[in-house]
């Protein structure tokens, strides 16, 4: 299995879903998991084998799962200055990625987005073995369908093509590979993320906050401050609640491209009082700020899954899901809005904050039912995908 | 056989930017099936107006051949407001003289739970109805979705009724037979009519199923069916939109229809019966007592459909809490309004239990989630309480300025 991080160091969903789905996985098949550079990670089940010969030169790698076009460019600039760049980096680590091949036993290799899809063709080209390519966003995702990078868009096509079978988190993912891509349908499956419920505590006491001692009610957006989260629709929301309750708080837990932005944009809203930033959080941290919030409220532009809607919903935090996500496609307890329609997602939010009916019922149907979820249900799903290509 | 024909006036997607600043609470004009005249057209289109055509021939062909409806009166107002034709097709069958019409709540409410005195004016205001367009007054009471308990038998004896129709239940039945009459535990004479959900179902909910071992079900096999059963009488209930609209047409369902009197009434011991009929002549076997609530829907047949979530008790208690100072305001459009609001569709839509329960609710459900229904709902309430405290503010006003008057002169 090839990827390119893993929690704790993980920049977002990817490293989530790769970690949940292998460990699921680990219950059935070995799995060797290769990763750009060598980091500490609690995967006792993986034998994790790190391509850290990949001369990443910088202390931070430049590769990251989650680059939008600006970011990218902003990035070559950087990597020119150690004579290299994103796309040598990559071939590069498809060149480790032949050796292992060519020393390790295995029956399939798993490539967990672009970054990781060269790898995997060159471990195919070595070992004759079947190739699933895995994707957890794709280019049109990041970008939300404008200024497209062209050279990203490439390794991703390339990479479907060349595999056996394509996965995508979702329909929606799913529908994006057909229709943008040109891959035929009967050749991509949908597997859908989910979440190890069990392993959340069940803390309902847990939830007396300093911060909401006054009557303060809180709203939260948990993810990466970039385009295809929509983190300019949740200012406009925020300025529009604000208008009809002034005690709402709005929290955004996450770093992103557009994290400045936001910040001057709300400043300029002014409501940057009622705004506020808490930069990317894991762990407890991240566990607090799902329960300290009454409401989470998750107005991607495109979300191929939205991993911490179902994170929030363990928590036993409402959710408001844009209807183009992957995750509303599994839950049904959820509010669910279009992006755009930042009236409906006002209208929905102060529905939450005035009815505690909605805000109880909302809860306790939304932990019941990611409550049954677990990562052993799409790693069933990949089982079978398995078999397919090995018998 | 009775049919229940209702339509609620649905909740548009009210938003509280609606607020205080939007009376209109029903009158969605979009492509959805909040839009009540469209989906009223398509209703009747499908099946009031075919169906009616088809019985209408089939009391004409056999003089033996008798039917009852309980007409709510939301759908009838909707009929007058939307398609008048529809009135007068209905009123055409009931100039047959074999056409019962049954009583029911004008709203087609769960008054009852919270409100004795609302539960009786709707009733009354019901019987007004029928009165009004039909020339007949009701004999026998159908309760809402056929919820039923002791109680509720007292409380409809209480206004002179003599017979009840409700759902045969396996857990009030036990072994028992839905084919007799019983007498309703708790009343002096009340007769209850037991719905056979077992023959009634199999046109309703399985006729077009193709999974069934019985699919195709012919009218032949079907008189066989019913030729079977020990008993007085066998009630035959259903949705009236079986015809047309739940079965679709190509699904055979209006020939099957057609055919059905005449393969029944080939048994010489078989006829027809009305709910009067059936109540005045048959006799009750036994007594039988229902303690708790039943109903005719879902697989419970219980009240959870409409009153087991939070939202669901939470929205009925808001809007009964508004009761008296509705009633006292003397606004007869803020008035009607509220009382569009106890149908009990509205709370039915805000059930989450048919995530597990399967998709007969989804399939009546016009909102995305549950949730939406409820949100639209509450909004309206706040509305309402806002056209309160004006209506009172006002009538202050009033009395002030009366008061000024008087002392003025």
């Amino acid at each position: 299995m090839f990827g390119w991080e893993l929690p704790p160091f993980n920049s977002g969903g990817l490293g989530v879903a790769c970690y949940g789905l292998s460990k699921s996985l680990s219950k059935n098949v070995d799995i060797t998991f290769v990763l750009p550079r060598k980091v500490e990670v609690s995967a006792d089940f993986l034998k994790l084998l790190f391509a850290n010969n990949i001369k990443i030169t910088t202390i931070d790698s430049p590769l990251r799962p989650y680059m939008t076009s600006h970011e990218y460019s902003r990035l070559e600039e950087d990597i020119t200055m150690y004579g290299n760049d994103l796309f040598s980096e990559v071939k590069r680590y498809a060149m480790e990625a032949r050796k292992i091949a060519q020393k390790e036993q295995f029956d399939i290799i798993h490539a967990h987005d672009w970054l990781s899809f060269e790898a995997g063709i060159a471990a195919k080209e070595v070992s004759g073995k079947p190739l699933i390519v895995q994707l957890h966003s794709t280019e049109y995702d990041r970008c939300g369908g404008e200024n497209l990078n062209k050279a990203v868009y490439d390794i991703e096509k390339r990479g479907m093509e060349i595999a056996d079978k394509v996965v995508g988190v979702s329909n929606l993912t799913k529908s994006i590979i057909q229709e943008h891509y040109g891959i035929p349908s009967e050749k991509v499956f949908a597997v859908h993320n989910r979440i190890n419920a069990d392993e959340y505590s069940d803390e309902t006491n847990d939830r007396i906050f300093q911060i909401k001692k006054d009557g303060k009610r809180i709203v939260l957006f948990a993810g990466r401050i970039t385009l295809q989260k929509g983190p300019e629709y949740f200012l406009q929301v925020a300025k529009r609640v604000l208008e009809y309750d002034q005690n709402v708080l709005f929290v955004m837990a996450g770093s992103g491209d557009m994290e400045y932005k936001i910040m001057d944009d709300a400043a300029v809203m002014g409501i940057s009082d009622k705004v506020l930033f808490t930069g990317f959080l894991r762990g407890d941290e991240l566990a607090h700020v799902y329960k300290m919030a009454d409401i989470f409220v998750m107005p991607s532009v495109s979300e191929p899954f939205g991993i911490a809607a179902l994170e929030s919903m363990v928590h036993g935090t409402p959710v408001i899901i844009s209807k183009q996500s992957g995750v509303s496609e599994i839950v049904q307890n959820a509010l669910k809005v279009d992006f755009w329609d930042i009236d409906e997602m006002v209208n929905k939010i102060l529905s939450v904050l005035s009815f505690p009916s909605l805000k109880q019922t909302l809860q306790e149907n939304g932990r019941n039912e990611v409550g049954i979820f677990s990562w052993d249900m799409a790693a069933d799903e990949c089982l079978k995908l398995y078999r397919t290509l090995v018998n | 056989m009775y049919f229940q024909v209702h339509q609620p006036y649905r909740i548009k997607k009210y938003r509280i930017f609606d607020i205080g600043n939007n009376l209109n609470y029903f009158d969605a004009n979009d492509h959805t099936d909040l839009n009540n005249r469209k989906v009223f057209h398509k209703v009747a289109t499908k099946c009031y107006l075919p169906a009616n055509k088809v019985f209408l021939e089939l009391l004409k062909k056999y003089p033996e051949f008798k039917i009852a409806y309980s007409l709510s009166g939301v759908f009838l107002e909707q009929a007058q407001e939307f398609m008048p034709e529809v009135i007068e097709s209905f009123q055409e069958l009931v100039k047959t003289g074999r056409v019962e019409i049954l009583s029911e709540t004008y709203y087609h409410s769960l008054a009852f739970l919270y409100s004795v005195d609302e539960y009786k004016s709707q009733i009354k205001l019901h019987r007004e109805k029928i009165e009004e367009l039909f020339g007949v007054t009701p004999t026998v009471f159908r309760n809402t979705e056929l919820i039923y308990n002791d109680w509720i038998g007292s409380i409809v004896e209480s206004l002179g009724y003599k017979g009840i129709l409700t759902e045969g239940a396996d857990k009030i039945l036990g072994w028992k037979s839905p084919n007799y009459l019983y007498k309703a535990h708790g009343t002096q004479d009340l007769k209850l009519l037991l719905k056979n959900y077992k023959l009634s179902d199999d046109v309703a909910f399985r006729f077009s199923e193709k999974s069934w071992k019985e699919h195709p079900l012919t009218v032949d096999k079907y008189a066989q069916w019913l030729n079977v059963p020990q008993g007085d009488v066998v009630n035959l209930f259903m949705d009236y939109e079986t015809f047309g609209e739940h079965q679709w047409e190509d699904s055979g369902i209006f020939e099957f229809l057609k055919h059905f009197p005449g393969e029944i009434l080939k048994n010489p011991h078989n006829h027809f019966i009305t709910p009067t009929e059936a109540v005045a002549t048959l006799p009750a076997v036994d007594e039988l007592s229902i303690p708790y609530y039943i109903s005719w829907a879902d697989t419970e047949r219980d009240l959870s459909a409409w009153m087991s979530n939070d939202i669901q008790k939470d929205a009925m208690g808001k809007l009964f809490q508004m009761e008296h100072e509705v009633l006292e305001s003397d606004d007869p459009v803020l008035i009607h309004d509220w009382r569009k609001l106890t149908t009990s569709d509205h709370f039915y839509y805000m059930c989450t239990k048919w995530f597990s329960d399967g998709d007969v609710h989804k399939y009546f459900n016009p909102y995305e989630t549950p949730y939406d229904a409820f949100i639209a709902f509450m909004n309206v309430v706040n509305d309402i309480r806002m056209r309160i405290a004006k209506n009172k503010e006002e009538k202050n006003g009033q009395a002030h300025s009366d008061q000024a008057t008087h002392m003025a002169t």
